[in-house]
């Protein structure tokens, strides 16, 4: 059974961690959460990012965020991989699966999936 | 949408982007109807605003000239024999008492009735991606209710945010055990706020 005392150890736990974590971020990853990224199927394609990310340890270095339309509407789900120093990533049609290999090769492995991006599409 | 939460998660994005502080979702169902009301404290519209939010050829985004949120959801309660109904009031008229309320009441019995879906990835959804809003679920059954308060989750993680992985996760499971929970066995339940 869930409670607020369940939650209170989970602060206590984090609370050191919240400190340490500040500005270490170094990948964001924006998922577009508009009504036309909602309806391509965005909703799974966030939680299994921000599941993964946590399962494979990256909380340190990689924060996932949300944000509008992006402007593609046709290629939605999409996701942006924004890394310093380096050119923006742009995920298109994701899914769950596509989700979870993108957090193992490239958020965790440095190598990005060029097959899943804009570029790799056929237009 | 191929599932109401869905709409649920769409919609009360125009909340928080309206810079409300707490947003209220409410579900009531009934054995015939589902009300679903999605209520803010944001800066709200003005009369004339309100009376084309449910066209699709207006939208506050500027990527493209067409925003399908409220129209998609007013024809999704409209394909049962439901009704949308948007009340704003613009903090320029009321400075204390501004906000905006969409509620949409759906036939569940109609055979075009969308369900609800997995409203619980909905809430999770929202807070993930917006956590220093605040918001107030409330989803009454026939048979219980659930219900989740921001408020008083910030109050036990103080300086902790709210879109912690684990603090997601406990979300979710919070809301899943009281979905699964026996009618008549809430008083187990320990009441939070």
């Amino acid at each position: 059974m869930k409670s607020l005392a369940e939650l209170q150890a989970i602060k206590e736990k984090m609370k050191d961690k919240v400190i340490l974590r500040e500005g270490a971020n170094n990948i964001r990853v924006v998922v577009g959460m508009a009504t036309c990224g909602i309806a391509a199927g965005a909703r799974p394609v966030l939680n299994t990012l921000v599941e993964e990310v946590s399962n494979q340890g990256l909380t340190d270095k990689v924060t996932v965020s949300q944000t509008g339309c992006i402007g593609i509407c046709q290629f939605e789900p999409v996701v942006e991989v924004f890394e310093a120093g380096k050119e923006k990533t742009t995920y298109v049609k994701m899914d769950s699966e596509k989700a979870k290999r993108v957090v193992e090769e490239h958020l965790k492995g440095g190598k990005v999936i060029a097959e899943y991006t804009l570029a790799g599409q056929k237009l | 949408m191929k599932e109401l939460s869905l709409n649920v998660l769409d919609i009360a994005e125009n909340s928080v982007k309206a810079e409300a502080r707490l947003t209220e979702i409410r579900i009531d169902e009934t054995d015939d109807l589902l009300t679903l009301t999605i209520q803010d404290d944001g800066r709200g519209m003005t009369s004339d605003v309100v009376k084309t939010v449910t066209d699709p050829f207006y939208t506050t985004r500027t990527t493209r000239k067409v925003g399908m949120g409220l129209p998609l959801l007013k024809l999704e309660a409209e394909m049962t024999g439901g009704t949308l109904t948007v009340e704003s009031r613009h903090q320029s008229e009321f400075p204390d008492s501004h906000g905006t309320t969409v509620t949409a009441v759906f036939h569940k019995n109609h055979i075009d009735f969308i369900p609800l879906g997995d409203i619980v990835s909905s809430i999770t959804t929202l807070i993930q991606g917006h956590p220093d809003s605040d918001f107030l679920f409330t989803h009454t059954l026939p048979d219980k209710t659930v219900t989740l308060d921001t408020r008083a989750l910030r109050q036990v993680l103080e300086d902790v945010p709210l879109n912690s992985f684990e603090v997601i996760q406990w979300i979710g499971e919070y809301l899943n055990e009281q979905y699964e929970i026996k009618s008549g066995k809430e008083e187990q339940y320990e009441v939070i706020g």
